[in-house]
């Protein structure tokens, strides 16, 4: 079932009550939460996704709960638990939905180890995937808004699910965080882009959660075979380029960038280098979305 | 939590015997897995990773040959916290090599404590422990020297203010504890294994005296098999920190276990324990790990232990206590005084450290520190 069939107030009413188990990518969350902003945020970015009241096992369950205290009235906060354990500082009220985003990352990556976790963007056409692993700031997560709406499927825009052995990628399938100035380029870029309501002042700036496309959720359950790594950076000005890439430097930043590599030690080194082994591994400068999407459908695996 | 209660009361248990959480039931008896369905497992999964037992459950579920029959969700988890538990275990190799070459010059035993002597040692515990910091302990007339050492070589203190540092300094048995500027390790270093000003008063000169070198290094130690128990059960039972109660009670049941295989460690036991002035905390260890898993105990142990038994109205005050703080602290294992025990057992904690005249002004202090802290 998908919420679809269920009104944001049925929606809401579960959530407070025993909470709502979603489908997310391989794992089902259980989420909890008397947040009314968060009710209609995640109704309406993961109208989609498979859930259900009830399921009867769930990979992560996460309560979000208001300040205690005074800080229910003043300064409102937003709380984050896993498993009734408060992993980070509470945020202002109004971030609820980017709480919940950051934290269930948090949940996957501090506990999935079934996978090589890459700090990574990924997106897939025709079974074979591209890897846009980057720091913030790089213009990864717009880079990814784009493809999605040009043809190309979601499989995450902040964790790559990379299995040990075969090497292909889990999708994710969760909303794109987009920041700042990118939150209006993809809004002109892409006609029918969705938005949850913007989260202000937040740490990272202006936060705004682009909806999956359903598309990409439909077909959450097909794993794609990383056929490329390319490293993006927006830089204003700049002319279209993709650039070859050395093999052993794109190891290096892979691996740094990766959440469990080092926990994984020799079965881990074994995965990043036939990861890297069998891409072409590239770096890739754009300002024009509309250039940086032609290179793409250039690439030939 | 409809689940929850139907699995925690369903089982029938004799009256005065402590309601078992499942990460208890897996511990105390890995069978307990095939009987368990898809939501006994959501829940047990939450249980074990509140408790940091759920590395150890999946390393004695597949020592018995059950791993595979667990349903595939939950076999996940355990696989993923096994592997960082694996993690964790390999690190502190490393770790204990890089602490003994930063202090190669600090002449005496080092003494490594809890967790690290388990995994340098090899012994049961070791499997699937998960660690935050390093325990070492040498001598007080060393402790300067080995704190330059390591500043030295990298560690440094963190986010202790003045108050807090001449608070561990003064009163406690440990200088603050150290991290690694690289790799973010932490380090406590110890002098001895009680608090200066707590009851017990433990000679930590006979500790010294007794401690076993490790084979292949100079002047690396860990306690004798008496003391690694007494060490753990003091930790547990008057240091108020329950977090990890039921993680803990479980390395006191995997040594008593292993060590209690030599017949004569029982004796050795007890008679260490008057030596020491730590047979209180030892009763409890052995009483507690009994009830919650099941550890045998040889009955002339037990009559031993009867002089330092408490009376019988203390002693119900104390199970009922400590069976809650010793729960996996998730919702699921609390009921209405849980967090009202847990307070309890850390005004306890800190009674068991210090007289009543420093611990009020203490306590007041970090009640206000906590206020201010968040805001």
């Amino acid at each position: 079932m998908t919420s679809h069939a269920m009104n944001t107030d049925t929606f809401a009413r579960h959530l407070r009550q025993d909470g709502m188990t979603f489908r997310i990518g391989p794992f089902w969350a259980h989420i909890r939460s008397a947040l009314h902003g968060l009710a209609s945020g995640l109704h309406l970015l993961y109208d989609n996704n498979p859930m259900a009241p009830r399921q009867p096992f769930c990979d992560f369950h996460v309560t979000i709960t208001t300040g205690e205290g005074f800080h229910r009235f003043y300064r409102p906060q937003a709380r984050f638990f896993f498993n009734g354990h408060m992993p980070f500082k509470p945020l202002p009220l109004d971030q609820a939905l980017a709480l919940f985003e950051w934290g269930l990352n948090w949940c996957i990556s501090s506990n999935a180890h079934q996978y090589l976790i890459l700090h990574s963007a990924a997106v897939a056409k025709d079974g074979h995937a591209v890897l846009l692993p980057a720091p913030p700031g790089s213009g990864k997560s717009t880079l990814c808004a784009a493809l999605i709406h040009r043809g190309w499927r979601l499989l995450s825009d902040e964790l790559a699910l990379i299995d040990l052995d075969t090497l292909e990628i889990t999708p994710l399938c969760r909303p794109v965080n987009l920041k700042n100035k990118s939150i209006d380029i993809i809004g002109e870029y892409a006609g029918n882009a969705v938005f949850a309501p913007l989260a202000k002042d937040t740490l990272k700036g202006t936060i705004g959660l682009l909806k999956a496309p359903a598309d990409s959720v439909a077909r959450m359950n097909e794993k794609a075979r990383p056929a490329w790594i390319v490293f993006p950076q927006y830089q204003a000005g700049a002319a279209t380029r993709l650039t070859d890439r050395s093999k052993a430097q794109t190891a290096m930043e892979v691996g740094d960038n990766a959440f469990n590599y080092s926990i994984h030690g020799v079965r881990g080194f074994d995965a990043l280098t036939r990861l890297v082994d069998r891409c072409a591994c590239y770096d890739f400068e754009y300002e024009n979305l509309d250039e940086a999407i032609d290179v793409f459908s250039g690439l030939t695996p | 939590m409809t689940a929850a209660q139907s699995t925690l009361a369903g089982s029938a248990r004799p009256p005065g015997s402590p309601v078992l959480s499942l990460a208890a039931r897996l511990l105390r008896d890995t069978a307990t897995a095939s009987g368990m369905d898809l939501p006994d497992w959501d829940l047990a999964i939450q249980q074990c990773r509140r408790a940091g037992v759920l590395a150890r459950i999946c390393h004695r579920l597949e020592r018995d040959n059950l791993l595979d029959r667990v349903p595939e969700q939950p076999a996940r988890h355990l696989k993923a916290a096994r592997t960082l538990a694996d993690k964790h275990g390999r690190d502190v190799h490393w770790e204990v090599r890089c602490i003994v070459r930063a202090l190669k010059n600090v002449d005496g035993p080092k003494i490594l404590l809890k967790g690290a002597a388990y995994v340098m040692t090899d012994l049961p515990p070791a499997a699937g422990r998960m660690f935050t910091d390093v325990d070492l302990m040498v001598a007080r007339e060393r402790i300067e020297q080995t704190e330059h050492e390591l500043i030295r070589h990298d560690w440094t203190h963190h986010e202790v203010d003045a108050y807090d540092d001449i608070y561990y300094r003064t009163w406690m048995h440990q200088i603050p504890p150290l991290i690694h500027r690289l790799r973010g390790t932490v380090i406590d270093v110890h002098h001895t294994i009680v608090p200066e000003t707590a009851k017990p008063h433990v000679n930590a000169r006979s500790l010294f005296d007794a401690a076993i070198r490790l084979d292949g290094y100079d002047d690396l130690y860990v306690l004798t098999p008496t003391d690694m128990v007494l060490h753990s059960a003091v930790h547990l039972f008057n240091e108020g920190e329950f977090d990890h109660g039921l993680r803990d009670l479980s390395d006191l049941d995997l040594l008593l276990r292993h060590f209690g295989k030599d017949g004569d460690f029982w004796a050795h036991l007890a008679d260490r324990a008057a030596e020491l002035d730590l047979e209180r905390p030892l009763f409890y260890a052995l009483r507690h790990a009994g009830r919650v898993l099941g550890t045998p105990v040889p009955q002339s142990l037990d009559d031993r232990l009867q002089q330092t038994r408490p009376g019988p109205s203390h002693m119900k005050v104390m199970d009922a206590l400590l069976d809650r703080g010793l729960r996996p602290h998730h919702v699921s294992c609390d009921d209405r005084y849980s967090g009202f025990a847990r307070w309890l057992l850390y005004v306890r904690a800190h009674h068991l450290r210090m007289p009543f005249h420093l611990l009020g002004p203490h306590l007041i202090r970090k009640a206000w520190k906590k206020r201010f802290a968040e805001e």
